[in-house]
């Protein structure tokens, strides 16, 4: 069997005397949407901003690849391919929606140590920024700034930033959060379109999205990992019932 | 605020205009019998050089330098030291002699401008917020003390430059011809900025002002291209401090005190930070205001600290945004 | 030898408390409100000039620790109410320009006031002269009352913010701003007594210093500059930083500049250009002290928690 794109090992973080996340162990196969669920708390942004390089792990490895990227900072996981979405967004108020996926575009194309150059009117940016804009039906609002945008713009926005890095495995952080049904199922259709170009770990409280991407369920409580399998083995488990879905409103 | 695009048909004929002001003004001043008005507007021109280099970390960068004018003094004393060495033909670090050529006096100050921004900035740009600002300032500081204990180069009184650096043929005493050549520097140095703020570079750097968290995200490492802009900035203030030493014809530790970095960060603020020319009106306006006050008072500072106080707390633009907002336009 | 180096372990101790005055009201202030505040240093000119003109026209050093007191915290009062106030929801470089107008404008006033040239304070009577602490070194009284009453204070801080209601409120507003205003609490005026508060230790820092150093304009900035090297040293936000910073720099700064003078002139030939040379480094060292400390722990040595 070939080895997962990303292995989580033994994964410990303390926040003075609260253990937030517990020897944690999970992995995420290539192509695969692993979906980490668990109530308020459980730990699951801290999983992901250690991931990510945000929070500095007190123990364990988190491999890449087969390759340990603990030390690493932040933008250098990124290179390696592992982009992510901000449960709030993350934009550059000013900035257009345009600017910031052509500002992806350009991270991927190697340094930015290009002092002039008109990188608004380089083609070489612009164009596959828009193309990818107009698959997420953007296009016609490219040019505004995300000041102007809706919330669930701004929220397909990020996805737009993190495709146009080419990621190979993209940490979704409540992509649905804050969003009205009609853009919840709107962006369950975007990431099901997606599905199976790069992997996906995905922290979610909306359970009909989880059922409906995941092809493989974590659940989190008190920063350990009660229970992991298939949809249909995460609904039918006891243990999470009581511990989870029994208290939450799924 | 997005970095300026000097795209619109307004935009190229006000610069026009502008030019065709700064380079006929001269002559005008002559004609109105003020001479002194040409030595007014250079000393206006390297201020704005320097607050423009300035503003390339604190506008576009958003990283708040309250060390700045360690760089510009650094600038002026690479200019005079060099001199010291050549008129008394003594040789410097045992092996390198002085100079007074423009050509070379000059990229000098330009590269230690920005060699002591790229030490002072490593360190400086590991932290952020409130440490960031306390430690620019503490360097700046540092340097400072340096200088004032250098008796050899004059320590607390200073060191005369008896003469401006020898470029070409020029007569570089004449008001006139030193005001061209730092007109044209000014005008190189705007341009440059220009290129940067709407280059990818420019667009890195902006988009880290607004949100470095995303900036990571997008796998781009924040830090080098922070210490890049900072010592960009250093080289340009570099490049005035050595002007200020031409046209002064004295450098002294004052360039690098802490009230300089100030004066520099008010004239970035007054004109409007991350425009283009924000740092040539700040200049022109702060030293207009400094000439008016000490004119009429000696006691000026009295005046302009609480003018500073109402500015920030009532005009948060600075005239730029001044300028906007009665020209209807937004950003 | 060893005397000469308790001496000056006691001289920067005598500099480190005063200097923990200072930073413990700008740590307080940042913390607490997230202000920086540039005019900090204003405050304990203030406090010295205060303390100054009180001793010189009562003759008593007594009545000038109060009247430096009350000037500073006066000041600082009115300072919080008309300028800072304004500045709690905007950014810091809107607050670094504000007090540093802040700080053009009391220079100005002072030096319209009472001139450029600085005022000496005499030693107390009762303070003045030396006593025997070890065998062999006499060490000023008035230094040795400066470390003691610095000390207490900083132990009553610590009491104040730990084990009552208003250092309660003080932690509480440091972290969960929304919190303590759900409990009912005046922020304003809990705002206004910590800048009040800070203010009266920089004006009491003021006052003590004045006998030692000359009491003239710019004196505040000298000393705020060099606070801030002891708050990034410590790390910012954390009092207990705040106190072990101060002393750290208050004493390698004396160190360095008692010692190097020594250790230059073994190492270069020519004494002047040794003097010259060894007063630049001494008067570099607690910077070269901050970078050193940046390079291993950005967050300083005894960053706050949590």
């Amino acid at each position: 069997m070939k080895a997962p794109l990303l292995r989580i090992d033994g994964l410990v973080k303390r926040f003075g005397g609260l253990t937030a996340t517990d020897c944690l162990s999970l992995d995420v196969a290539e192509g695969e949407v692993h979906a980490l669920i668990g109530p308020n708390g459980a730990g699951k942004t801290t999983v992901i901003n250690q991931l990510t390089g945000e929070l500095h792990p007190d123990g364990g490895r988190i491999l890449l690849d087969g390759t340990d990227i603990v030390g690493l900072p932040v933008h250098a996981r990124v290179r390696m391919g592992l982009a992510r979405t901000f449960q709030i967004v993350q934009l550059m108020g000013s900035y257009t929606a345009l600017e910031h996926v052509a500002l992806a575009v350009q991270a991927n194309a190697g340094h930015s140590f290009r002092f002039i150059g008109d990188a608004r009117a380089d083609e070489r940016l612009t164009g596959p920024a828009r193309e990818i804009l107009s698959r997420f039906g953007l296009a016609t609002r490219a040019d505004r700034p995300v000041a102007a945008l809706s919330h669930g713009e701004r929220k397909q926005l990020e996805l737009a930033v993190a495709l146009a890095m080419k990621p190979r495995l993209l940490l979704l952080d409540e992509p649905m959060a804050g969003l009205g049904a009609a853009e919840s199922a709107q962006m369950v259709e975007l990431l099901q379109s997606l599905k199976g170009q790069f992997a996906l770990l995905l922290v979610e409280h909306d359970m009909d999205a989880v059922f409906s991407l995941a092809d493989r369920i974590s659940v989190l409580v008190g920063g350990r990992a009660i229970a992991s399998g298939s949809v249909a083995e995460i609904q039918a488990d006891p243990a999470v019932r009581i511990a989870y879905l029994g208290e939450g409103d799924a | 605020m997005s970095p300026p695009q000097a795209t619109g048909a307004r935009a190229a004929l006000a610069i026009g205009g502008l030019l065709v002001f700064l380079l006929a003004l001269p002559f005008a001043a002559d004609l109105l019998d003020v001479p002194a008005t040409t030595s007014l507007v250079t000393r206006m021109l390297i201020y704005a050089i320097a607050a423009a280099s300035l503003n390339l970390v604190l506008g576009f960068g958003g990283m708040i330098s309250f060390g700045h004018a360690a760089f510009y003094g650094i600038g002026g004393y690479a200019v005079g030291i060099l001199f010291q060495h050549a008129r008394l033909s003594e040789p410097l670090f045992g092996m390198m002699l002085g100079t007074e050529q423009f050509l070379i006096a000059m990229p000098v100050a330009i590269v230690l401008g920005g060699l002591a921004a790229l030490v002072i900035g490593a360190l400086a740009l590991r932290t952020t917020g409130v440490q960031f600002i306390m430690i620019t300032l503490a360097f700046a500081q540092m340097l400072y003390f340096l200088f004032v204990s250098l008796k050899y180069y004059g320590g607390d009184d200073g060191l005369v430059v008896r003469r401006r650096n020898v470029l070409f043929g020029l007569d570089m005493r004449d008001a006139k011809t030193f005001y061209f050549v730092v007109l044209a520097l000014a005008a190189a140095y705007f341009a440059f900025i220009w290129r940067i703020a709407g280059s990818r570079f420019g667009m890195v750097l902006g988009a880290i002002r607004q949100n470095d968290r995303r900036v990571a995200a997008i796998g781009i490492g924040v830090y080098r291209y922070k210490l890049a802009a900072f010592v960009l900035a250093g080289m340009g203030a570099g490049l005035a401090g050595g002007l200020w030493a031409n046209y002064a014809r004295f450098v002294s530790p004052d360039m690098m005190h802490w009230t300089k970095s100030g004066e520099l960060m008010v004239m970035v603020i007054l004109g409007g930070a991350g425009t283009l020319f924000g740092p040539l009106f700040g200049a022109a306006g702060l030293i207009t205001l400094e000439t008016v006050l000490s004119a009429w008072t000696e006691r000026w500072q009295f005046f302009l600290g609480p003018i500073l106080i109402l500015i920030i707390l009532f005009f948060r633009g600075g005239l730029s945004g001044l300028v906007a907002l009665f020209s209807g336009r937004n950003r | 030898m060893s005397l000469l180096v308790i001496e000056q372990i006691l001289n920067g101790l005598q500099l480190g408390v005063t200097l923990f005055l200072l930073a413990a009201g700008l740590t307080l202030i940042f913390g607490i409100m997230g202000i920086i505040n540039l005019a900090h240093g204003s405050l304990y000119m203030i406090g010295a000039y205060a303390g100054a003109l009180a001793a010189s026209a009562t003759g008593s050093f007594l009545l000038a620790v109060p009247a430096g007191l009350l000037a500073a915290a006066a000041s600082g009062v009115a300072v919080e109410f008309i300028v800072i106030r304004r500045l709690y929801e905007r950014d810091h470089l809107d607050q670094v320009l504000a007090t540093y107008g802040l700080v053009l404008f009391f220079n100005e006033t002072v030096s319209i006031l009472f001139g450029r040239q600085p005022l000496f304070v005499a030693i107390p009577a009762l303070l003045s002269g030396s006593i025997e602490i070890v065998p062999g070194l006499a060490f000023s009284v008035y230094r040795l009352a400066i470390i003691a009453v610095g000390l207490s204070l900083a132990a009553g801080l610590y009491v104040l913010i730990q084990h009552t209601r208003l250092g309660m409120l003080i932690r509480a507003g440091a972290t969960h701003r929304e919190t303590v205003r759900a409990l009912g609490v005046n922020i304003r005026l809990l705002y206004t007594l910590v800048f009040g508060l800070g203010a009266l230790l920089a004006g009491f820092a003021g006052v003590m210093a004045g006998p030692l150093l000359s009491v003239q304009v710019g004196m505040g900035e000298q000393i705020l500059i060099m606070t801030f090297v002891v708050v990034v040293v410590g790390g910012v936000g954390s009092i207990r930083g705040a106190l072990f910073g101060a002393i750290l720099v208050g004493v390698f700064d004396t160190m360095m500049r008692a010692f190097m003078p020594h250790i230059m002139r073994g190492l270069l030939a020519n004494g002047s250009e040794a003097d010259a040379l060894s007063a630049g480094l001494a008067s570099m060292g607690v910077y070269l002290l901050m970078a050193v400390v940046l390079l291993v722990r950005p967050q300083g040595l005894f960053p706050a928690r949590g």
